[in-house]
Formats: C-alpha cells, sequence, structure tokens
C-alpha cells in the first residue's frame, strides 16, 4: 500500500510518448467546470489573476503524462501549474509533517496517499480545506466509492481531507507465455478459475514448480510478502481494529495473510525477490516470476519495467485469490495556508471529476489510475477498456468489476511501517531460513518499537 | 605536533596587542562563524537535549503539547535490543572500514613519495573516489553485491564457488558497505599523508637508503615517526566518520529505508535515530540516541587522544 506510489515511478517513462495525443481529450471536459462557475466569485478557475499553483506529488501520479495540465492550462490560461515532486512517498511524507509541524512551505496542493491518510484525518485535519464545505465538492460525494471518500474523513464524517484521485483494486498480472511451457493452461479466464482461492493459488504454483518444462530459474511468484500485503487486506481487520487503533495479534487479516506468505515460501513457489528492488524490477523482462499480484496501476508499472520488448507477453487475470480487495490510492488535498486556496480547490475538483478521471484511466500514457468516482468507472471508456500491452485483456471490466466488490477494512497511522515490519520477518523466512514462529516474533518486536 | 609549539608563541604576542586599539575588529572577524554555530550547532544540541526529555511524535510536534518523560527515553534505549545491535554494528563497521582504509592509505603514500613516472597522474586519481558523490558510488557497489544480478555474485558463480547473499547475510553485507567506505576515503587519506611526507626531508630517505635501509624499513623508521601527527589526526577524523556512518548503509537497503536490512543487520546508530525519527515519527527516542551518538563520539576521540598522547609522551622519552 505505502508502495503504490513507487509503483507509480515507472509508468512516466511509457507516458511520454502519448501523451500529445491527450489535449483533445483533456480539452472535452470543459463543460465539466462549468458548473463551478457558479460557486466562485472569481470563476471556474477560483482567481482572475495570473498566478502559478504549486502542487506537491510523490512518484508519477500521471497527470502530467496524460496530459491534464497542458489541458487545464488552456481552460484557465491564467493558471500555470508547477509539480512540486518527490520520488518516494516516505520521503514525501516526513517532507510534509514537518512542513505542518513548522505551518510554512506547504504547496497549494498536496497528495495524500493511503498509506498515510489516516494520520492526516488524525493529526492534521484542520490544516486542510474541508471537502464538506465546499458545495460542488460535497454535492458530487455521492460519486465517489464510499469507502474512498469515508478513508479521508474524521470518523463522525464531518471533516474530508483529500478528494480522491485513484483507487488500487486488485487482479493476477501473469506471463501466458511462462505457464504454456510449463504445460499449463494459459487463457486468462481458465487461469482465473484455478486461483479462487490462496490455497488453490498456492497449488497451482506448486504445479509450475514441479514442471519439467517450465524455465529454468523461473519461479511462480515475486515474494511471499507480496501475499502478504494483498491478503491483510482480505480481513474485516487489517492491522487495525475498529478504532484505528494497531492491534495486528488480533487481526483476522493478519492472521491468514501469514498462513498463506508462509505456506507460499514453504511450497518454495517464490523468487524471494524483494519487491521495488532492481532484481524484482529487472525480472518483469526477464521472467524470473510467473505471477504477480496486480492493482491496476501496477499495470503501468510492469509496461515501464518490461519496457516495448515485454509487449503480449504479460497478461490480467480476472480474479484475485480470496477475495477483492485494494491497494494503494491517493486524494488530494488543500492545505487551509495554501497561497492560492481557491484556484487550488478550483484545480483539485477538477483533476477528480468524472472526465479526469476517465482520462486518467482511459489515457494509455496516465499509467492504469483506476477512477475513485464512481460514475468515471461506469462510463463505457473505462468500463469497456482494453489493453494492448497486456494482451488486449479487458483491464476496465476486470478492475471495475474487482472494483464493485472490494471491501476494504479501518487503517491506521502506522500501517506503513507494520507492513514493512511483516515484510522484512518474511524476508528473513526466505532468505535467512528463518523458521516461520521467530520470523513472527520478530515482526511482532519490530511492531512494538513501531507503535512505541 | 608542530601546531603546539607555534601556538604559545602567537597566543602570547595576540595578549600583549590586545590592548592595542583596532583589536576588537577580531572579533568582528570570527562573529560569523560563531552566529552559524549557534545556529545550526548550539541550538539543535540545546532543542534535541530538550527534545530528549519528552515523548514527543513528529505528527503532533507543536501542534499538542510535549509530555515531560524525564531520562525515561534513555532508560528505553539502554534497554531496546535495537539500540544495541545498532551500537554493535557501529562499532563493527567502523572497525572494519577505518582499520584497512589507514593502513593502505599509508602504504600508498609512501609508494606515491617516491619519484615515479606519472606520479602526479596517480596521485590525482587517488582523489577520483573521494569526488565521486556518495550516491553514485554506493549505487554502483549496490548494483555489483546485488546477490540476483550483480557482477561479484556471477563472478564467483563463474568459478564455480558459493554466491554470497551480500544483501541478507550480516557480514557479507557490513563487509560490502565497508569497502563503499574504504574506496570512498582511501585516497583523501593518503593525500593527507602525502602531504604530511613532503615535509620530511628527503635526505633522511637519502641517508637510510645510503646505510643499506630497505622501503619497508625506510616506511617503519622514517615515514612512520614522522607522519604521527598526521595520523593521530585522520585516525581521530576517520573515528568521527565512522560512528556516523549514515548514506552508505542508507543506500545500501534496497529501497533506501533505514532498516539497514530485513533483521536489521547492519542498521547503525545514526539509521535507527533516522528510523525512529522520520519512519516511526517518535523524536524524542530520536534525540535520545542523537545525544547518546555524541557522547560516544567524544568518549571515543578522547580515547583516542589519551591513547596518542602517552606514546608520545613515551616516545619522547
Amino acid at each position: 500500500m505505502r508502495l503504490s506510489s513507487t509503483g507509480r515511478r515507472a509508468a512516466s517513462a511509457v507516458a511520454v510518448v502519448a501523451a500529445s495525443a491527450l489535449f483533445l481529450a483533456g480539452c472535452g471536459s470543459s463543460s465539466d467546470n462549468d458548473n463551478n462557475s457558479d460557486t466562485s466569485a472569481a470563476g471556474p478557475c477560483g482567481t482572475t489573476d495570473d498566478i502559478t499553483l504549486t502542487v506537491g506529488l510523490f512518484g508519477t501520479f500521471g497527470f502530467k503524462e496524460a496530459g491534464l495540465w497542458d489541458a487545464y492550462h488552456k481552460l484557465c490560461p491564467n493558471v500555470t501549474i508547477k509539480e512540486d515532486d518527490t520520488e518516494a512517498s516516505g520521503d514525501y511524507w516526513t517532507a510534509l509533517q514537518t512542513k505542518l509541524a513548522a505551518e510554512s512551505g506547504l504547496d497549494d496542493v498536496q497528495g495524500i496517499e493511503i498509506g498515510f491518510v489516516a494520520d492526516v484525518v488524525q493529526n492534521h485535519a484542520d490544516q486542510f480545506v474541508n471537502w464538506n464545505e465546499v458545495p460542488n465538492a460535497a454535492a458530487d460525494k455521492a460519486e465517489f466509492y464510499d469507502w474512498k471518500w469515508q478513508l479521508a474523513s474524521t470518523e463522525d464524517g464531518s471533516d474530508t481531507v483529500g478528494l480522491g484521485t485513484d483507487i488500487g483494486p486488485e487482479a493476477i498480472c501473469y506471463r501466458p507465455d511462462l505457464l504454456k511451457q510449463a504445460g499449463l493452461p494459459s487463457d486468462r479466464d481458465t487461469v482465473a478459475s484455478k486461483m479462487s482461492t490462496w490455497e488453490d493459488f498456492i497449488d497451482f504454483g506448486k504445479q509450475y514448480m514441479a514442471s519439467p518444462t517450465k524455465p529454468k530459474g523461473s519461479y511462480f511468484i515475486d515474494s511471499a510478502s507480496s501475499v502478504f500485503s494483498t491478503a491483510v487486506y482480505q480481513g474485516d481487520e487489517a492491522y487495525d481494529n475498529a478504532d484505528g487503533q494497531p492491534d495486528v495479534e488480533n487481526s483476522d487479516g493478519v492472521k491468514s495473510a501469514w498462513q498463506y506468505a508462509t505456506d507460499a515460501s514453504a511450497a518454495g513457489i517464490s523468487a524471494g525477490l524483494a519487491q521495488w528492488g532492481d532484481a524484482w524490477n529487472k525480472a518483469f523482462a526477464s521472467g524470473t516470476f510467473a505471477t504477480i499480484a496486480c492493482p491496476s496501476w501496477m499495470i503501468g508499472y510492469i509496461q515501464g519495467q518490461a519496457g516495448d520488448s515485454g509487449k503480449g507477453k504479460w497478461d490480467v487475470a480476472p480474479v484475485l485469490p480470496g477475495g477483492a480487495t485494494n491497494w494503494g490510492g491517493s486524494w488530494l488535498g488543500v492545505p487551509t495556508s495554501a497561497e492560492h486556496k481557491d484556484a487550488a480547490i478550483a484545480l483539485v475538483e477538477w483533476l477528480s471529476a468524472k472526465d479526469q478521471q476517465v482520462e486518467m484511466f482511459a489515457n494509455p500514457a496516465a499509467g492504469g489510475h483506476f477512477p475513485s468516482n464512481q460514475e468515471a468507472a461506469a462510463d463505457p471508456k473505462v468500463a469497456n477498456a482494453t489493453n494492448p500491452y497486456f494482451n488486449n485483456a479487458p483491464t476496465g471490466k476486470i478492475f471495475g468489476d474487482i472494483a464493485a466488490q472490494m471491501k476494504v477494512p479501518p487503517i491506521g497511522t502506522y500501517d506503513t511501517p507494520i507492513q514493512t515490519a511483516f515484510g522484512d520477518a518474511l524476508t528473513n523466512v526466505e532468505t535467512k531460513g528463518t523458521s516461520p514462529d521467530d520470523a513472527w516474533q520478530q515482526a511482532l518486536d519490530k511492531i512494538k518499537q513501531v507503535t512505541g | 605536533m608542530s601546531v603546539t609549539t607555534t601556538a604559545p608563541a602567537g597566543a602570547s604576542s595576540s595578549r600583549r596587542r590586545r590592548r592595542r586599539p583596532g583589536s576588537r575588529i577580531a572579533y568582528l572577524y570570527i562573529l560569523p562563524f560563531f552566529v552559524v554555530f549557534a545556529a545550526f550547532s548550539v541550538y539543535p544540541w540545546i532543542q534535541t537535549a530538550w527534545l530528549s526529555l519528552h515523548k514527543v511524535e513528529l505528527s503532533t510536534f507543536k501542534r499538542k503539547p510535549m509530555e515531560w518523560v524525564g531520562f525515561q527515553n534513555y532508560v528505553d534505549l539502554f534497554h531496546d535490543h535495537f539500540f544495541w545491535n545498532a551500537f554493535w554494528n557501529t562499532i563493527s563497521l567502523a572497525l572494519i572500514s577505518t582499520i584497512p582504509q589507514l593502513l593502505m592509505a599509508l602504504g600508498i603514500a609512501h609508494l606515491l613519495n617516491y619519484k615515479l613516472r606519472g606520479r602526479t597522474f596517480f596521485r590525482i586519481s587517488m582523489l577520483l573516489p573521494y569526488a565521486t558523490s556518495l550516491a553514485a558510488a554506493t549505487i554502483i557497489f549496490t548494483e555489483l553485491f546485488d546477490p540476483h544480478v550483480g557482477f561479484i555474485d556471477w563472478v564467483l558463480r563463474s568459478v564455480h564457488l558459493h554466491a554470497i547473499d551480500w544483501q541478507n547475510s550480516k557480514w557479507p553485507a557490513q563487509i560490502a558497505i565497508s569497502s563503499i567506505v574504504t574506496w570512498r576515503w582511501t585516497g583523501y587519506n593518503a593525500l593527507i599523508y602525502l602531504a604530511g611526507l613532503q615535509a620530511v626531508d628527503q635526505q633522511l630517505y637519502e641517508a637510510a637508503a645510503i646505510d643499506g635501509a630497505g622501503r619497508w624499513k625506510q616506511f617503519r623508521y622514517i615515514t612512520l615517526p614522522s607522519l604521527r601527527p598526521t595520523i593521530i589526526f585522520t585516525i581521530v577524523i576517520s573515528t568521527i566518520g565512522a560512528l556516523q556512518l549514515f548514506g552508505e548503509p542508507k543506500l545500501y537497503q534496497p529501497l533506501a529505508q533505514p532498516s539497514g536490512g530485513s533483521d536489521n543487520q547492519y542498521q547503525t546508530l545514526s539509521l535507527l535515530m533516522y528510523q525512529q525519527g522520520f519512519s516511526y515519527g517518535h523524536l524524542g527516542q530520536a534525540s535520545a540516541i542523537a545525544w547518546t551518538m555524541f557522547v560516544f563520539i567524544v568518549l571515543a576521540v578522547a580515547v583516542n587522544l589519551f591513547l596518542s598522547r602517552n606514546r608520545d609522551a613515551k616516545g619522547v622519552r
């Protein structure tokens, strides 16, 4: 989840190519903007002065790549947008925390990731514009997935710190060519039918590993921790209890995820690669693993890593073992101390509106950001979207179906470091031969260090 | 030690001049340093000391009142096995990066002090690693040492040796990191030694050579004694640097996290401080680590100076 931002990193590489084609699409959304004009005296752009809006983001959000900045500049010629980018979301969050503490140096718009949205809601809600009090945004509330709006809101729902950009419905991305070589079925529906539970998934993986014809040095999955970080969100609770307090020992999600992850490791189906590391990145092209848990934004990441030569080698199976869930996704917030607050509000409203969210998924340059706006998800341009890079997989339908069934457990302020603690413990199981029981204790020990 | 012999003379003459008009202007000249020193050293020291006595979180810093906990952060620290793990990692990394580094630097300086063909070329190339950015160097080394796609394990495998997990095994990881430190700083120290050697009278070497002393004996009986003050200086500087080791082990982690590996196998004290302060947001705990490190470094330097002064005194006798 913390990594969704990192995942965006590589999407930009693919993105630049098609960017020029997008001006037109972006401009098509001007009708949407007319709605805004009646609320703000300063017009649809929030200001009539010539201004530069600063937008603080991490990873690759894809707005620039999808041509949305240019489209907005055409709509509001007096507004120029300057991105203030940080590569890793962790570094971004650290810097944002210090800026919030000092109450200075904040950008006009700040990206907020699912990894730290709980902290922003709990500790900084008064420092961000409350979208419930912005008439247009409040009126559009019903368009967003309920849980998406809720995660960015205080418990009573009165204060909402950000408007949703994307979400991360998860499926399984896989290499049909590798499965075929191993003598296993490779069309997406049959593959999906073999993985409806994690037990089936691991069994299918064992068949792959046992195949004498599978490519040498190839594994079924990338790492045990990717199984963990997916399965943990399939519980009623993940790292936190219903009050948002860290409580891993009593969590059904943690318990079953740990079981599946250690089973996967014991079954020998995992390549044991650290996610987002060098070897992992290279494996998308080299085929070190045949499947990977795949939130919609991973589509862009895989294209970035596997490059042009990987086209047609990957596919998406319409399934997530163990049930539909989410990985990653972000919001955009406007600090109350923003220099150009009204213009920033106008921009965020425009970006999270239906047409722009459609563009962020339908446009191949944007990197597969699935809409958090349900009307955008239902739009034919999203729902009927296919992806030529992934054997023309109907990605719009696959991710849309999962998004519609998704359940999202409560989140808390320490989720990111807690997830790292479990990931580290699983790395110890995979690389050092630490026993699962010892590794479990190591994880609990580290979590104690995290929660203080 | 030449510094100490000239200092008293300078000090006494300035004392005599103190009453002269215009001498106060000297204070004005040194003022900028002390202003910067106060703003970026003294103030953070005091602030950090104050924070270390509180339970204070990054996310609520300045937004909620801090909770006074006295020395609890220090007590917790000394009972924390993560702290002692980082402490011993810091010591072991300091030893395996500093000792070979300074020994090699001495040898290189000794050799470069002879009249060699292309001496300037060698001297300049010594300094190149030092001029390389830490991030660039570490990233290259991390690629070389990668257990899956790295060059070093490729070589090991191709000569049918066991590949080594330079990332997840403790000592290989520490050796890999210390090799980055050694690579970057050996040339720098060699140049400092070389500068020290330039001040040594060449006739000493010539005389020794006439007496039949080989290069090793010349090194042992001329180079080493004449470099003693320089050596002490480099030991002190390297010790301070090694105890603060941060960039190399942070970037050596695949995601540049401050964890020092999945089992904290190469987490140093500064990484633990950063992790507590910025990954977990425990500013009070992080400040306590900062002050503890400060005390350790002062102690280490004091021990260094004490040992070397003792040796000096014996040498004179």
